[in-house]
């Protein structure tokens, strides 16, 4: 699995003189999870607000199998191959459910005015697939979001099932990355652990290689081959779960430093 | 007077005497800004009924009536929630009417010691006649507050009487109204079935309704009102309550019973009527554009009226004979392409500058955009082509082989405009349920999630302002056809305002709201240039109309005809609370695999709509 997915290369955001993210580096392999972790303020989401174009960076080279997107509409970045969540969920609230995941097929289909006035072979052909497609995605979250909800105004969903749903908006716009910003949030354990599968579930069955943001540190445990730790904009360390959860530097971020060791 | 902490109000005395005094001060400022409109004075030569009672004293007599009414059933007593009626609510409706009364007979006076037509052109002699009854200032001070003290008394007995009562009293008042307002249309379709004499019957020679076909009409809508009492509410409530395909089947043959009466109806009608239709179709296929795109793809447009006056003038060129540069003179049918042609690309050049822009910006940037266009068409500049202030005259008809469609026939407009019309509402229609309908949605929703979701915002906005175009520049073809000639003035600001508040009070997003829409305001009030049924509100329509959306915006901002999304939207609480006390099965958190019965809606919808443009870090 060698395969380079995304390459960052000296990454830097400055807003208003203060630096959101400085000189980070990172490669994310096809197939990889990965997990960003990281104290309040790290820099987290501005990350992920980088790589899906919805900000731009200072300097650095964001690369997505080896071309640039540095500078590219976030529905371009969308059509390029990334995907992603949002931490305050962030749906078509007045939208039904299956409206939501079908407006999400835009940048894979084609009809325009002409099709829709005249309705084509085509036309119909395609919204036929957009709805399947539609189906099969919310069908991956079990009966939650099918059936009678899919007629549903999405914010009549719970807030657990919102979450579901931002990911399955994601999952069909068809990416190769999926971007997740903390998936768990305000989850019960019972569903923390089942969307901790489904997150697996996300790479064996469907393909995708995954950067979740993440502070629920079983999940980030159980799910992730490699975790990165951000702190004030800076990386300070990376490897595998363990290695990472017991050096030094990452608990003095997270927890400050020992009282004996401050002189 | 501290009534704030009295426990349990015992007597009349403990009414909340501000209230009260609140509903009287506002019913005489009604009463006293409808006379310094100039409403009463102008409106008294049209008679209600013959001899008895004139249109201009309908709207002073139905103020203290209505407020009366209003405050009877809203001034609570403190403390009380659910208040029997009775004694009470006279007292109230009783007071209010003398304390507007009394108001008025005060503004009598002052009309009649000091002179301040200057500032107030209503502030006549005339307007003193008419409160006084040409009878002097006692007279008419006593009467004053002795009518509005009576008919506050009624109208707060409105409140008290059983519904069937009251139910029956104010069908027939507003019945009889209706039936006298509407003299014109009613008479114009008597007529056109050969029902001269029921006409004649009704209606007195100089105009109003005559004594004894008042009695006997208003015995009829009582008797009416009282034997279909219920059944209109069982029948809409009915309606709401179906599902899927039930209810597509109902909206289909409603549809279908409009289209076929849109088609009959002008057969029997009049020219003034159908004239009238005419004016209300050719404003409805401006608000079917606008529709689409304020209603589905959320950019508020408020120059509009661009698109419509290149419609207009694109056929004004290619077909008339006195188009001062190019007069090709080519027929109708064959501009049609060149009209879309032009809209289009207007539609993409005052689109493409102005499309990033969101919500207010876009709403200015437009209305320039509007105005630009109109001062283009006038400049001295443009003037070798398009005429300037002249316009554009000597438009022909529109030749269809078997008959010509121009301004003296104007049945046969409406017939040309109907099936734009009917354009224009399959492609909302098509377009909503389509992959670009889609978009536009969710662009309305939250345009920066859409565009991450992959919807390349900038072309879809593009997208909807083109077609919105093209059916604006229908509608003025078909105008340019009908009136004959095309000029700047035809094209005022005015015209977009009036098609968005069709569209706003209407039912935004709503195809059947955007009809009634435009045939409550267009076809009742009239349109910016064109009369409506109330020809004496002429003066007034702006006024109307400016009351109207207030209202509406405060008492029901989705429309008279909302579409159910719209109306979730704006009521999401209560939708889940409906849906919550109906059983529905709704989302709830805490629910298990096997156990599905979960009935709880469980998340204010509040955290959702908090979501916002920035914080985005954590």
């Amino acid at each position: 699995m060698s395969d380079r997915l995304l390459e960052i290369r000296n990454l830097k955001v400055t807003f208003g003189g203060l630096d959101a993210l400085s000189g980070l580096d990172f490669d994310v392999d096809e197939g990889e999870i990965v997990s960003v972790i990281g104290p309040n303020g790290a820099g987290k989401t501005t990350f992920f607000n980088l790589i899906s174009g919805l900000v731009a960076p200072t300097e650095g080279e964001i690369l997505f199998e080896g071309d640039s997107i540095v500078g590219l509409d976030p529905s371009i970045v969308t059509s390029l191959g990334i995907a992603r969540t949002f931490q305050n969920v962030r749906l078509f609230p007045n939208m039904t459910i299956l409206e939501n995941v079908m407006v999400a097929q835009h940048c894979r289909t084609s009809q325009l005015v002409f099709g829709a006035l005249m309705q084509t072979k085509a036309f119909k052909q395609e919204e036929r697939e957009i709805r399947e497609r539609a189906e099969e995605v919310l069908g991956f979250f079990g009966h939650r979001l099918v059936g009678y909800r899919m007629d549903q105004p999405a914010f009549a969903l719970s807030y657990a099932n919102r979450r579901r749903l931002e990911i399955a908006r994601a999952m069909a716009t068809q990416p190769r990355l999926l971007l997740l910003d903390e998936p768990v949030a305000g989850m019960n354990p019972m569903e923390t652990a089942e969307l901790t599968a489904l997150i697996g579930r996300l790479r064996t069955e469907w393909g995708f290689t995954i950067i979740m943001i993440e502070h629920d540190m079983k999940v980030v445990r159980d799910v992730s081959d490699r975790v990165v730790v951000l702190d004030h904009g800076v990386p300070i360390a990376q490897g595998s779960y363990d290695e990472v959860s017991t050096n030094p530097d990452v608990v003095e971020a997270y927890l400050g430093r020992p009282v004996e060791a401050k002189r | 007077m501290n009534l704030r902490t009295a426990s349990i109000p015992a007597s009349p005395v403990d009414q909340d005497w501000r209230h009260v005094a609140r509903w009287g001060v506002i019913c005489g400022l009604v009463l006293v800004g409808l006379c310094l409109v100039g409403m009463p004075v102008e409106l008294d030569k049209r008679a209600i009924i013959e001899r008895y009672l004139s249109l201009g004293y309908v709207f002073v007599l139905i103020v203290p009536i209505i407020m009366g009414y209003v405050s009877a059933t809203l001034v609570r007593l403190e403390g009380v929630e659910n208040r029997q009626q009775g004694a009470f609510d006279l007292v109230t409706g009783f007071v209010v009417g003398l304390i507007g009364g009394g108001l008025l007979s005060l503004f009598m006076v002052a009309l009649d010691s000091w002179n301040l037509r200057d500032p107030l052109v209503n502030w006549s002699p005339k307007l003193f006649r008419f409160l006084t009854y040409e009878n002097g200032m006692g007279f008419g001070a006593v009467a004053w507050l002795s009518t509005c003290a009576v008919l506050g008394l009624i109208g707060a007995s409105l409140h008290v009487v059983p519904a069937l009562v009251r139910r029956a009293v104010s069908f027939t008042v507003l019945g009889l109204l209706f039936l006298s307002i509407l003299e014109g249309a009613i008479d114009d379709l008597l007529e056109g079935f050969g029902l001269e004499s029921l006409a004649d019957w009704i209606y007195a020679k100089k105009g109003g309704l005559t004594p004894t076909s008042t009695i006997v009409v208003g015995l009829v809508i009582a008797v009416v009102s009282l034997v279909t009492r219920g059944q209109v509410k069982a029948a809409t409530t009915r309606y709401r309550e179906m599902e899927g395909a039930e209810r597509q089947k109902a909206s289909m043959l409603l549809f279908v019973v409009v289209a076929a009466l849109c088609v009959v109806l002008p057969i029997f009608l009049g020219k003034i009527m159908n004239e009238l239709l005419a004016n209300v179709g050719i404003f409805l296929l401006l608000a079917l554009g606008l529709n689409i795109v304020v209603g589905l793809a959320g950019l508020l447009d408020l120059g509009y009226v661009a698109f419509f006056a290149v419609g207009g003038y694109t056929t004004a060129v290619l077909t008339s004979p006195n188009s001062p540069w190019f007069a090709p003179e080519l027929h109708f049918s064959v501009t049609l392409v060149f009209v879309v042609l032009a809209a289009a690309l207007t539609g993409l050049l005052i689109g493409a500058p102005v499309i990033r822009m969101r919500g207010d910006y876009l709403a200015i940037v437009t209305l320039g955009f509007g105005e630009i266009i109109r001062l283009l068409f006038m400049s001295d500049w443009l003037g070798p082509y398009f005429g300037g202030a002249q316009g554009i005259t000597n438009i022909p008809g529109v030749d269809l082989g078997f008959a010509t469609v121009k301004g003296t026939d104007p049945r046969s407009v409406f017939y040309l405009v109907l099936v734009f019309c009917a354009i224009a509402i399959y492609t909302s229609w098509r377009l909503q349920a389509s992959r670009l309908g889609r978009a536009w949605m969710a662009i309305r929703e939250d345009e920066q999630v859409a565009e991450a979701m992959g919807i390349n915002t900038v072309n879809a906005k593009l997208m909807a302002f083109v077609v919105g175009a093209v059916l604006a520049s229908f509608s003025g073809a078909v105008l340019a056809a009908k009136v004959g000639s095309v000029f700047p003035t035809s094209f005022m600001i005015l015209v977009s305002i009036i098609i968005l508040v069709v569209v706003i009070v209407g039912g935004m997003g709503n195809i059947a709201g955007v009809m009634v829409g435009s045939f409550v305001l267009i076809g009742v009030l009239g349109g910016p240039k064109q009369p409506g049924l109330l020809q004496e509100f002429q003066n007034f329509k702006l006024l109307i109309y400016g009351i109207l959306l207030v209202f509406m915006m405060l008492k029901r901002p989705e429309g008279l005809v909302p579409s159910a999304r719209r109306t979730r939207e704006l009521h999401q609480e209560e939708f889940l609370q409906d849906a919550w006390i109906k059983g529905d099965k709704l989302d709830s958190d805490d629910e298990d695999d096997e156990d599905d019965g979960g009935a709880e809606p469980s998340v204010a919808p509040a955290a959702m709509s908090g979501g916002g443009e920035g914080g985005e870090e954590e």
